[in-house]
């Protein structure tokens, strides 16, 4: 099956594969700020060099640790919890 | 009665068809459940513009069919949603399954063309307690419980949008028709009224009855489930609350809300709940918006989000259905075994992140604009930040956890990981190519939607802004990927307060029975049993050579008729239950009548 075959080669190739990606990082950040048109930017921030990759990246970080200490404030319970009485 | 001309209201089409459904069999019944929604559907395409179904009742006109382009948009998607749903639960013989489902879209339909608050509060409880059996249906401990839940929430729920329409019928002076309320003057009546919309869109506080009901309920009736009961509710707001400041607010507050429990969830199909909450939360901020642009960001948002939720939850139910597991403990590394399930997954992933040419992308993206246009920055940039986390939970964690990561199946859930039946498939086929249709072909949504569309998604800025956000939150995803391992927990919501506030309750009602049944147990200990030990002494040597077997027999049947018993008895409290909604409309005429007496 082509899918399967597929992601076996690219796990097989992890480390060229997350090299690859990395650069298409980059690559995205460096072509957005000197090829993009900025002109219906909402803000000004915005047209700072790669504003959104910090943005985005800054949000997942913020997502992942305030949450996980949220849930460890005791809202994270064992499964069995409501069965007890 | 008058009919003022003739209009067949799809829902009409979908309670006969669900009439019809457990009398046939076999392909008779395969043909109609894939006819009669297609039916509905057509029916709607078809209609035009206008009032329809006005039937003079007592004092007043009760309008059951208005058809504009804001109900058309919500028609369609609802009828298209419900043959998709059908398809992928083909296979599914319990008929009750697609009675209840079929009867809930007729609900939801019904509320859509509704043209006054009667009309929309009748077919409002039809949903409610037609969708409940879709959770009951799973026929498991936890799915019964949570389905009573669901009922009482929403009872609660019905009861407050009761309220609000008899203050305000009240106020009027009789007006029941349903369109935009005084928004910028709210009433009592008007806070009730929206407090029951927002409980339907589970907006938080009032919430936690989604991700208990729809994690419980059955594979096919959660695809049914994710799409009809909040979109309902985002059309109810639409129609009525365009405009309202609050709802603003409360929408950016859950498009977060969602995406702070799903990193906490173990179970895919809560993590996906908690995401409805989320992405309805962006409806709920375009509905506070309330311009002409924000409105149709609405409209489209809820198309799109119907379609990818449908495929999120299919992707999800297709590995539930097959190993019987949804938690991420328990799964993993199932790429060999499901990869065209895992692909469709994808494609709902890539949609509710609105990657550039995917739905999401065409339709969240105008709620987000509107807010930057209209100057509300931080909602703007509060909604993005969702945005990342819709890709961490949904794009990323759902996929990774389920099909590649640390591989957690148990030999029995490994050996039966296949793909799902044809159906299922066929079904997750048809709705990821609109997924993707959607997002590559832009008027087929567009053209559609209550107003003129001036507004155009793919320009460079856009989409490299997207891109990055999208992107480098994937790279968080990889680089803190240990931090988001799945743990074998749950997490309290605010369902925690009636579940244990109900067990305070019950505590409190059992002591006196407790006491009661605990004096007749010992005087039944004192004098029954003396006697019977003396008889049973006697006849222990009779009953060791004749009546074992007898007796055994007859302790089968005691039992078999007590397990009857107890199913009937179940029943009769859902019959009880059902017997509720009658009471409220019941209650609600007889308000009306003494109305129309004392004038």
């Amino acid at each position: 099956m082509i899918i399967i075959r597929l992601i076996d080669f690219l796990r097989s190739h992890l480390r060229s594969l997350v090299i690859f990606c990395a650069s298409a990082l980059l690559l995205l950040v460096v072509g957005d700020w000197l090829l993009v048109d900025k002109t219906d930017a909402h803000t000004a921030p915005e047209k700072l060099f790669g504003f959104w990759a910090l943005f985005g990246f800054l949000s997942c970080v913020a997502i992942i640790f305030l949450s996980k200490w949220f849930g460890h404030l005791g809202i994270m319970k064992p499964e069995e919890y409501y069965d007890h009485e | 009665m008058t009919m003022s001309e003739i209009w067949f209201h799809p829902s009409l089409i979908l309670l006969l068809g669900a009439v019809l459904v457990p009398l046939l069999r076999g392909t008779a019944r395969n043909v109609l459940l894939l006819a009669v929604p297609t039916l509905a559907f057509f029916l709607v395409m078809s209609s035009q513009p206008g009032v329809y179904g006005v039937v003079r009742f007592l004092d007043w006109d009760l309008t059951f069919g208005r058809v504009d382009r804001l109900s058309q948009v919500f028609g369609y998607i609802m009828t298209l949603m419900c043959i998709l749903g059908s398809l992928y639960a083909l296979h599914v013989k319990n008929p009750l399954e697609h009675v209840a489902a079929w009867t809930y879209v007729a609900g939801s339909l019904g509320v859509i063309y509704a043209g006054d608050f009667l009309v929309l509060l009748l077919f409002w409880e039809m949903m409610a307690f037609s969708s409940v059996f879709l959770i009951w249906l799973r026929r498991d401990r936890e799915s019964v419980g949570a389905g009573y839940r669901y009922l009482l929430v929403h009872v609660a729920g019905g009861v407050l949008l009761l309220s609000g329409i008899l203050l305000r019928y009240q106020a009027t002076g009789g007006d029941l028709s349903f369109g935009q309320l005084d928004v910028s003057h709210p009433d009592l009546s008007t806070w009730l009224i929206l407090a029951g919309f927002i409980l339907n869109a589970a907006v938080p506080p009032l919430h936690a009855w989604l991700p208990d009901a729809y994690s419980a309920a059955t594979v096919t009736g959660s695809i049914f489930l994710c799409a009809f009961t909040t979109k309902t509710a985002v059309y109810a707001l639409c129609r009525g609350f365009a405009g309202m400041e609050i709802l603003l607010v409360l929408g950016t507050v859950m498009a977060l809300y969602g995406v702070v429990y799903a990193v906490l969830e173990n179970d895919a199909r809560r993590l996906l709940a908690y995401h409805i909450i989320s992405q309805v939360g962006y409806m709920v901020a375009g509905v506070g918006l309330g311009s002409q642009m924000a409105i149709n960001g609405v409209c489209a948002h809820a198309f799109a989000h119907i379609l990818y939720k449908g495929l999120l939850f299919m992707g999800t139910g297709s590995v539930l259905h097959m190993t019987g597991k949804s938690k991420f403990t328990e799964l993993g590394g199932l790429y060999r075994k499901m990869p065209w399930t895992f692909i469709f997954t994808l494609i709902g992933g890539l949609s509710i992140s609105a990657f550039p040419l995917f739905s999401g992308f065409v339709s969240k993206s105008m709620i987000v604009a509107a807010g930057f246009e209209q100057h509300q920055l931080w909602v703007g940039f509060l909604l993005m930040v969702a945005s990342a986390g819709t890709f961490l939970h949904t794009g990323l964690k759902v996929p990774y956890f389920i099909w590649f990561g640390r591989n957690n199946c148990s030999t029995e859930t490994w050996e039966r990981a296949a793909e799902p039946p044809w159906n299922m498939g066929a079904a997750m086929t048809v709705t990821a190519l609109l997924c993707i249709g959607i997002g590559c072909y832009t008027p087929y949504l567009y053209t559609m939607l209550p107003f003129p569309v001036e507004y155009q998604p793919y320009t460079a800025y856009h989409v490299t802004e997207t891109l990055q956000i999208l992107l480098f939150t994937g790279a968080g995803f990889f680089l803190f990927l240990k931090k988001l391992e799945p743990q074998p927990t749950i997490s309290l919501d605010m369902d925690w307060f009636y579940r244990m506030g109900g067990r305070h309750v019950a505590r409190f009602a059992r002591g006196p029975v407790q006491t009661a049944d605990s004096f007749v147990g010992e005087l039944y200990r004192r004098c029954g049993m003396a006697w019977m030990m003396v008889s049973a002494r006697g006849s222990a040597r009779f009953d060791r050579q004749a009546i074992d077997g007898v007796v055994d027999g007859l302790a089968l049947a005691v039992r078999s008729l007590g397990s009857k018993l107890r199913h009937a008895q179940t029943r009769q409290v859902q019959v009880n239950i059902v017997s509720t909604v009658a009471v409220i409309v019941l209650l609600l005429l007889l308000y009306v009548l003494a109305d129309v007496l004392v004038r």
